[in-house]
């Protein structure tokens, strides 16, 4: 029998300590609507997904009243777009007439977001990959729900430079076509590198075409219940600190676990992944930037923030991986700058820095993530930030991504408020030096030495 | 139905397990075990519940215990089992 300390232990994570499943994220094959014809294409895609998701929402919403959990968003990811209209979509223009598609869709079902507006070039890109990628700053400036993602390079195939100079330009386009949206279009793009097949979080989810028809995946957050449970330990060694992650990890991703299978169960498509990440919110006491400064640094940023994201990341991973038969996705400590209060307040002190980020991404599940940046920022200057972070991803064979925001009219020391889940971000400075010469040479990086095992 | 868990907080006042428990008589749901504790004036119960006699779903006994509650001034909520089981039994 359940004893009380522990239905108050529970209750308390979710009443006290925000925890929570971040989302239930449906992922749906559009592989059988590929068609020649743009005008049957999207509305096959229109049909399937709004057949298919049709209780999404709601369903979520049971789950979440009966267990006490909230279940925050209910998502949609699709198989990459690039793929399934290369037949039939031969302008960058009918490209974004079918992201249109796709938001329509979102909207009848009632989910905030659908990823899947994506390309998968990490070697070359087919021509309908090159025109969804010139058709970005359209499709993301005319939805509102619509997330994409491409994926330049990986440890198999090295990274595609011409990808990464073209994503540079896109999402400088996509910032310009958004301006009176406080540049919005860029937080729902993001570049990546061994980007996985399953991630439920967005922006970056698509459905893999590995997959199967459909799939739910769920991603479950707390970083408010692992601050709280070390607060608990405070002064106590590493072997501590490293123990109290772990069991809180477990906690945390069995009640996703437990969702994710009831909302399988009942929508009647199989469960695919939990993603044990811990997601911050801009809401205080939900907070990655608190973690780090709880296990005892002044602020994040300082010298030790690298090793406190590591083994933070390490050991939900570890406490995360016993608890769910299936793990997958990104699965461990994003840091979005604008999505987290810590974040932002050591960007304003001036204590946390672009390139001490780029160190932290070294060691987290993600990248460089919700970061605005100067408007005047070139395009090749934010290919050149693209590059470095699919380097670090092909290296140390981890999937990176580059989440950055140019915020057009706006100079170090602005913000921009996105608002809700996106927060707001503080204007961070780019190194002034040019990179133009080599991020335009061209071609493709050659796969690393420690790809060849076969 | 699975067992249901149902925890009442608020300030103590007189009546309040008589007045929950007799919704539950009423609507054959059965106790099978209650913890009550007061900690500084509040009121803080722990109730295991079988529904499975019931004519009600989850969703309306969850729906009347809360309106109860503002009734009597406490917070009643109610939770399936399995999530406390789920995070703290391997």
């Amino acid at each position: 029998m359940i004893t009380p300390f522990e239905v108050i232990e529970t209750n308390q994570m979710i009443g006290q300590e925000k925890l929570d499943v971040r989302t239930i994220t449906m992922g749906i094959s559009l592989l059988d609507c590929i068609d020649h014809d743009p005008g049957r294409l999207n509305r096959k895609i229109y049909d399937k997904i709004t057949r298919l998701a049709r209780d999404l929402v709601e369903t979520g919403d049971e789950i979440a009243k009966e267990f006490g959990i909230p279940v925050v968003n209910k998502r949609i990811s699709v198989t990459p777009i690039g793929l399934i209209g290369a037949a039939a979509l031969k302008t960058p223009a009918e490209f974004a007439e079918t992201a249109r598609t796709l938001d329509r869709a979102a909207r009848e079902v009632g989910v905030n977001f659908i990823g899947g507006y994506s390309a998968l070039v990490s070697k070359g890109m087919t021509p309908a990959e090159r025109n969804l990628i010139l058709s970005l700053p359209e499709a993301l400036s005319t939805t509102e729900r619509v997330c994409a993602s491409v994926n330049v390079g990986s440890t198999r195939t090295g990274i595609d430079m011409d990808a990464v100079m073209m994503m540079g330009e896109a999402v400088k386009l996509t910032a310009e076509a958004t301006k009176n949206q406080e540049c919005l279009g860029c937080a729902k793009l993001v570049v990546f590198c061994n980007a996985p097949d399953d991630n439920p979080f967005m922006a970056g989810a698509f459905h893999g075409v590995t997959e199967g028809d459909a799939v739910i995946n769920v991603g479950v957050s707390g970083p408010g219940v692992v601050k709280r449970a070390l607060e608990k330990v405070h002064g106590q060694d590493f072997e501590v600190l490293c123990e109290t992650v772990k069991k809180t990890a477990f906690k945390v991703t069995r009640a996703g676990q437990l969702v994710a299978h009831e909302a399988a169960r009942r929508l009647g498509v199989p469960f695919g992944i939990v993603d044990l990440s811990l997601a911050p919110t801009p809401a205080v006491g939900d907070s990655v930037a608190e973690i780090l400064e709880e296990m005892g640094l002044d602020s994040v940023g300082a010298p030790g923030t690298t090793l406190a994201l590591a083994l933070l990341n390490d050991q939900v991973k570890k406490g995360g991986v016993m608890a769910s038969s299936y793990v997958g996705g990104l699965s461990g400590a994003f840091i979005p700058v604008s999505e987290d209060h810590g974040m932002i307040e050591a960007v304003e002190k001036g204590l946390l820095t672009i390139e001490k980020l780029e160190a932290m991404t070294c060691v987290c599940s993600v990248g460089l993530d919700m970061i605005a940046i100067p408007g005047s920022t070139s395009a090749e200057t934010i290919a050149g930030i693209i590059a470095d972070e699919a380097a670090i991803g092909m290296i140390n064979q981890k999937t990176t991504a580059v989440r950055v925001i140019p915020a057009i009219g706006k100079e170090v020391g602005d913000h921009v408020v996105f608002g809700g889940l996106l927060g707001a971000a503080p204007v961070m400075p780019v190194n002034q030096a040019s990179c133009a010469e080599f991020v335009r040479r061209g071609g493709r990086i050659p796969a690393p030495i420690h790809s060849f095992k076969n | 139905m699975s067992r249901i868990i149902i925890t009442v907080v608020g300030k103590d006042t007189v009546g309040i397990i008589a007045k929950v428990c007799t919704y539950l008589a009423e609507n054959r749901v059965n106790i099978l075990d209650i913890s009550q504790t007061i900690i500084q004036e509040f009121f803080n119960m722990i109730m295991v519940a079988d529904p499975s006699g019931s004519d009600l779903g989850f969703a309306q006994i969850s729906d009347d215990l809360r309106v109860l509650g503002e009734e009597i001034g406490v917070v009643i909520n109610c939770q399936r089992e399995e999530i406390f089981e789920s995070m703290h039994r391997i």
